[in-house]
């Protein structure tokens, strides 16, 4: 079995029968993968190369430039860093534009949804707040563009972090001064005969990380706050049973909020609706999948049709009229699939363009029309679809989520006084995180679901977003009722406040909201966030950006653990550095587990040390 | 008899033959760990080129074997059964008289235990780890006579075609 969810085996068996390859197959075929690039010792940078060193201890051990494996793992590592915080960063630069064009009245159908957020995001910047918000927005989008290419000093939100945390970055120099010029500084010192010493390398990766999570990362979780509204609980439905038999069945998939939201717009326009039904259906049933369907999961509790493994058996339900994306962990395979059947996948950026898809470019400016435009397009396919090869092969479960800080703030009366009490009290032994997608190196969602389960039994608070927290839910994890699969602290807590026992915070750029808890929990208690009983864990990540976000919550303080192994083990010096030696420099490191339990294990015994080292 | 074959047409040089081979002989068989383990895994083949082209080469577990004829210890011997040039660890006593003798430097000196190394085929698998991780299908693992049919319908195809064209 492929999967821990049923109808996901069951689609791909149909795939099997119908001769589609999906993932799991065309993983198959690159085994045995290259040794050189799991271990992270080809470097394709120059090209004197490509070098590989052998891994094994004869030669090569130098690539023709000189550079031995660590810096050459360093530099890789560096790249992927830059790759990851660009890819969050960017996105946090189109909201940005987006509330640049909305307080301009320039794009139609966006407006300022949360002006108390935006007054006090406005403060931080220092801007006069006694102003019509369309002013006080204008500023603010302003002041953040600064943040990307100027340099002043260092960037905003960094502020938020506790007084010795920012003592231990300045100290290394690590302090992030512009969004784009951290990335821009990686690439350029890792272009060949730049930046020669792996550890100098290794602290600029944690200065980029830094630029994501309390940069690019922090920007588009409160400005896509500010232009769509704070996520407040919110009850929903997830996996692939959210499709429907009768209705157009629309999924939007990829990371950024400000299409999704249109398309939530779109999909109940009446004149659509009216369309949909003479088109012979019931109506239109849209869902999101990855990390912009937990965007409009959380603002307007649209249903979830799965993660990032789930996409392409989606399509072999034969019941999808559309799959909308716009940028960031779509498969290219997507649309060869969708040839099988009736489904469009519709391309919407500039950014990412598909071969074999339809596009139908979104600008926000026109943002609602244009998703009229494309919901139009997913009904009048509704017609072709081929009821004979249509098979949902599930139930939705039942989810809540919409945990933003400010919900969690809400929740417990107002101040967060009560959580730091139960942490006291040990009613709540620790809260751990739990980011990132999924990989078919890992049976999918089980590492998820097994390490989440493992640290709710122990009194553990789970916090989570992304693929992992859509994994949660289809287990039926993210309901008030799962406190029962708690602890019993954890338990009692959860059901005085009628909260789940596993919080879904949001996509993945809204792993900066899990930073401001950590930060406030910190501040709080007068200590750093490296002193906190907090873990974090990336059960099964594949992306580069999770491998920025897992170097942001490291240099943030907060020991890790890693479920797939990053390509960083041809050099023993990188990975000592990653696994021990940054224990000392920035007080947490990262662990690679591959058995979730295990993973849970190493998590618990951090936080039982931490704790002790609070006199708790 | 079965036998290793190269096709150097499809040979890209990436030497994952190599590193899948020190991997198959190392105390773990798993990547990640086998590159932290003391002493290290060595590969029993190593990718050579010329003039553009690239070739993995190892033993060919020669019929007539100049090293099993050139050791003085016995360490060397060819099994009838397998048809491979099988090494005796306890009896090689490090003269490197069968390196000197390979006409494909097969021979692989070990210094750490003073004896030689060399491709075993991988008793224990059903394919040799070079072959299974080649990415390419430049390596092949078969019957001689099989793999030379294949070879002679080649041969076939590409002369009758010629032929035709040319009347």
């Amino acid at each position: 079995m492929k999967s821990i969810e049923k109808s996901v085996n069951i689609l791909i068996e149909k795939a099997e029968n119908e001769g589609i390859e999906l993932a799991w197959d065309r993983l198959e075929k690159q085994e045995p993968q290259c040794g050189f690039g799991l271990l992270g010792i080809c470097c394709r940078i120059c090209n004197m190369g490509p070098c590989r060193i052998n891994p094994f201890g004869d030669e090569p051990k130098k690539g023709v430039c000189g550079a031995a494996a660590d810096v050459i793992v360093a530099r890789n590592l560096g790249r992927m860093i830059a790759a990851g915080a660009a890819a969050h960063s960017d996105h946090g630069r189109d909201i940005v534009h987006t509330l640049l064009l909305a307080s301009q009245g320039k794009a139609r159908g966006y407006e300022i949804k949360d002006e108390a957020k935006l007054k006090a995001i406005a403060a931080e910047f220092k801007i006069d707040t006694n102003r019509d918000k369309n002013d006080v927005a204008k500023d603010l989008a302003k002041g953040v563009m600064q943040e990307f290419g100027m340099e002043k000093g260092e960037i905003q939100f960094i502020k938020r972090a506790p007084a010795k945390r920012r003592e231990i970055w300045e100290k290394l120099g690590i302090l992030p001064r512009g969004i784009d010029r951290e990335i821009v500084e990686m690439m350029h010192r890792t272009h060949i005969g730049v930046d020669n010493d792996y550890a100098n390398i290794i602290l600029h990766g944690l200065r980029t990380s830094l630029s994501d999570g309390w940069g690019g990362s922090m920007v588009a979780t409160e400005l896509s706050d500010i232009l769509f509204g704070t996520p407040k609980p919110v009850k929903s439905k997830v996996n692939l049973g959210v499709l429907k038999e009768d209705a157009v069945n629309i999924i939007v998939h990829g990371h950024e909020p400000t299409l999704s939201e249109m398309i939530v717009l779109a999909s109940k326009d009446p004149d659509l609706i009216a369309l949909a039904k003479k088109n012979g259906a019931k109506g239109i049933n849209l869902s999101g999948m990855c990390c912009t369907g937990n965007e409009i999961l959380m603002r307007k509790g649209v249903p979830v049709s799965g993660n990032f493994l789930n996409q392409e058996v989606a399509i072999i339900t034969g019941a999808v009229e559309a799959i909308i994306v716009d940028v960031q962990c779509i498969m290219p395979s997507i649309t060869e699939i969708a040839k099988c059947y009736h489904t469009d996948i519709i391309s919407t950026s500039p950014k990412a363009k598909f071969t074999g898809a339809l596009h139908m470019e979104f600008h926000e400016d026109k943002g609602l029309d244009i998703a009229k435009e494309i919901v139009k397009k997913a009904i009048e396919n509704f017609p072709k679809r081929n009821k004979e090869k249509v098979l949902i092969p599930d139930k939705p479960v039942e989810m809540c989520a919409g945990f933003s800080v400010e919900a969690i703030v809400e929740a417990l009366g107002g101040k967060l006084d009560p959580l730091i009490d139960a942490i006291k009290a040990g009613q709540i032994k620790g809260i751990a995180a739990i980011v990132g997608c999924n990989n078919p190196k890992v049976k999918h969602d089980k590492s998820h679901v097994e390490m989440t389960k493992k640290l709710i039994e122990n009194d553990i608070l789970v916090v989570e977003t992304g693929c992992v927290a859509i994994a949660n839910a289809k287990v039926g994890l993210l309901v008030p009722e799962a406190a029962e699969k708690a602890g019993e602290g954890l338990k009692a807590v959860c059901k005085a406040l009628g909260i789940p026992p596993v919080l879904h915070m949001g996509s993945c750029v809204d792993i900066s909201r899990i930073l401001v808890v950590a930060a406030a929990i910190a501040n709080a208690l007068g200590v750093d966030i490296s002193d906190l009983p907090v873990a974090g864990a990336a059960p099964e990540w594949m992306s580069e950006k999770a491998v920025s976000i897992g170097t942001y919550v490291i240099a943030s303080g907060v020991f890790t653990v890693l479920g797939t192994v990053p390509p960083v083990l041809g050099s023993a010096e990188v990975a000592g550095l990653l696994t021990n030696g940054a224990e000392g420099l920035i007080g947490a490191k990262f662990a690679v587990e591959m058995d979730p339990v295990k993973g849970a294990d190493l998590m618990i015994d951090h936080i039982k040390a931490k704790r002790k080292g609070l006199g708790l | 008899m079965k036998g290793i074959f190269i096709d150097i047409e499809k040979c890209i040089g990436c030497k994952s033959c190599e590193i899948y081979c020190a991997v198959s002989h190392s105390a773990s068989k798993q990547i990640f760990s086998a590159v932290f383990e003391d002493p290290l895994p060595a590969e029993r083949v190593k990718v050579e080129s010329y003039n553009a082209f690239s070739i993995p080469i190892q033993c060919r577990h020669c019929e007539e074997a100049p090293c099993v004829d050139a050791c003085p210890s016995g360490a060397l011997s060819k099994e009838t059964e397998t048809g491979i040039v099988a090494m005796d660890q306890e009896r090689c006593i490090g003269c490197w008289m069968c390196a000197m003798v390979c006409p494909f430097g097969a021979i692989i000196p070990k210094m750490d235990s003073k004896v030689i190394i060399k491709c075993d085929r991988c008793p224990d698998l059903d394919e040799p780890a070079c072959v299974n991780a080649c990415p390419t299908n430049a390596l092949l693992f078969g019957e001689l006579s099989e793999v030379m049919k294949k070879s002679r319908k080649k041969a076939a195809q590409i002369t009758i075609s010629a032929i035709k064209n040319a009347i």
